[in-house]
């Protein structure tokens, strides 16, 4: 792990998107090294998700350059819906792009907390559930490259923060590089090496200390937002006092 | 104790239905029952140009379907129509093209009941070799590309970002399903050919809880309508695609009463 560090695994050059004749981003860069949590911010439609599918080569058509140098890629998806007319089991879903031993399918659903769901049928999940085995099919794999697209979504609570501190882990444990796309400042603020804040261009971009600062972001989230550094770091101060004194969603 | 031609019957019917199987599973599942239907419906224009030019049918019908899947692609490139409508265009606009030709091809007789609903019977042995080397050149491509082709199926975008080309798998499938249909039009007939694919994967879909059974399933079922089909035709002389088509109905409306139990069960 010791040089490696520095590879790069994706690199996003001037890249804009248009649909219909309408600029869905407009000349957005990125890199993510090995080892490294780079996180899109930004409000709705503001192109997160299009920024995330074209550094996965789903969007073809744009202008600019990607570059990807890792084939080792897990994607989980923002939005990922199963037909009745194909049955399909969490167990099938699990290789779905890659053969996988039954030992690697129970520890990464044992990861996300889900292995008791290993024979049930994927369009039973509720919503929380299907989310955590999409990280665990992402993970399974022991992927280069993780693109995270809201990966939390619909999960409760407590299992936010854990499925959080796992993807935190897993970049460190298999040195693999992240994009991570959240609406969760609290936690984008506080686990993020590398900090991109969209509004169809890029705004601002840092590490986290740097763009709470920028006027930029404070016009698109908010002064409120500015604050979700210090209230972040207070609370991890006090790591075990109740989380009910702060409410960042207001 | 059958008589010759009852024998390649059977053996040309459960040809079709080892390949109908697995390639009418994933039709069901990518919601292309519509576009197989297109496709066969161009098969009366394959079959005419293959009389016209005096070529193989199968492969006539081959050609023109593959065409007709080309020009789809485009038009949906090109227009803003919705898909099925794109696909009700092509069908008939090909299939009106077909009986338009049929016209000037007085000098050859011609039965176009046979080219709708199939002749089992009238299979020889150059139809059989047709079928098998050809059907199991299909499964061949398919159990090789079944990786990449399933993980499409799933989720397109999931599949593109990591690494499985989809385009490329979807581009083969189509070609496999035209092939298909060239293969098996003689037997079912292209009005036909598309219950042969959905009705046996739909039957299987009420039973099953994951892919591969779904698959094995709509072999069993396109297996056993085959027979009870063929051997219903030979007993009260009925015609054989059709009597093979009432075959999966029925087996179909069997696997909702189980269905219906299973459900139940689960409540």
């Amino acid at each position: 792990m010791e040089n490696k560090n520095n590879q790069i695994l994706l690199k996003v050059e001037n890249a804009s998107f248009y649909l219909n004749d309408k600029a869905l981003i407009k000349e957005v860069s990125l890199e993510i090294k090995q080892g490294e949590i780079v996180t899109l911010i930004g409000p709705n439609g503001s192109g997160k998700s299009t920024t995330a599918k074209i550094a996965l080569g789903i969007y073809k058509k744009i202008e600019g350059r990607v570059k990807r140098f890792t084939e080792r890629i897990g994607y989980v998806p923002q939005k990922v819906t199963v037909d009745w007319t194909l049955p399909i089991r969490v167990i099938d879903f699990m290789s779905l792009t890659e053969d996988l031993k039954n030992d690697q399918i129970n520890v990464a659903l044992n990861l996300t907390g889900v292995d008791h769901l290993k024979n049930k049928s994927l369009s039973n999940l509720s919503g929380g559930e299907f989310q955590r085995v999409l990280i665990a099919r992402a993970i399974a794999k022991k992927p280069e490259l993780l693109v995270l697209d809201e990966p939390v979504q619909g999960v409760d609570f407590k299992g936010e923060i854990a499925l959080y501190e796992l993807i935190k882990k897993i970049s460190e444990k298999l040195n693999c590089g992240i994009l991570l796309i959240s609406h969760d400042l609290h936690v984008v603020m506080s686990a993020t090496d590398f900090v991109i804040c969209l509004n169809g261009h890029v705004c601002c971009s840092g590490k986290p200390q740097t763009v709470v600062q920028d006027k930029k972001y404070k016009e698109l989230f908010g002064d409120r937002a500015s604050n979700i550094l210090s209230l972040y770091e207070h609370e991890h101060d006090h790591s075990h006092s109740a989380d009910g004194s702060i409410d960042p969603k207001k | 104790m059958f008589d010759d031609f009852f024998t390649r019957a059977l053996i040309a019917g459960i040809g079709i239905s080892l390949v109908t199987g697995p390639l009418g599973c994933f039709v069901v599942w990518r919601r292309l029952s519509f576009f197989a239907g297109t496709l066969a419906h161009s098969a009366l224009l394959g079959v005419t140009m293959a009389l016209f030019f005096e070529i193989n049918i199968a492969f006539s019908v081959f050609v023109i379907s593959a065409v007709l899947a080309i020009l789809l692609l485009q038009l949906q490139k090109k227009t803003k129509l919705p898909n099925d409508a794109l696909l009700g265009l092509l069908a008939h606009a090909s299939l009106a093209v077909g009986l338009v030709v049929i016209g000037f091809l007085t000098s050859i007789r011609f039965d176009v009941m046979a080219l709708l609903f199939g002749d089992i019977l009238a299979v020889n042995q150059n139809d059989l070799l047709v079928i098998w080397i050809g059907g199991g050149l299909i499964l061949i491509i398919l159990k090789l590309i079944w990786k990449p082709l399933f993980a499409s199926t799933v989720n397109y975008e999931l599949s593109e970002a990591e690494g499985m080309k989809p385009d490329k798998f979807n581009a083969i499938f189509t070609i496999l399903t035209a092939a298909l249909i060239a293969i098996s039009i003689k037997i079912v007939g292209l009005l036909l050919i598309t219950g042969m694919l959905i009705i046996p994967a739909a039957t299987a879909r009420n039973v099953s809880n994951n892919p591969k059974q779904m698959v094995i399933f709509s072999v069993i079922f396109g297996l056993i309508s085959v027979l009870v089909g063929l051997f219903t035709s030979l007993k009260i002389n009925s015609a054989s695609g059709p009597s093979i088509i009432t075959a999966t109905l029925l087996l179909f409306i069997l696997s909702l009463i189980k269905f219906k139990k299973v459900s139940d069960l689960k409540k």
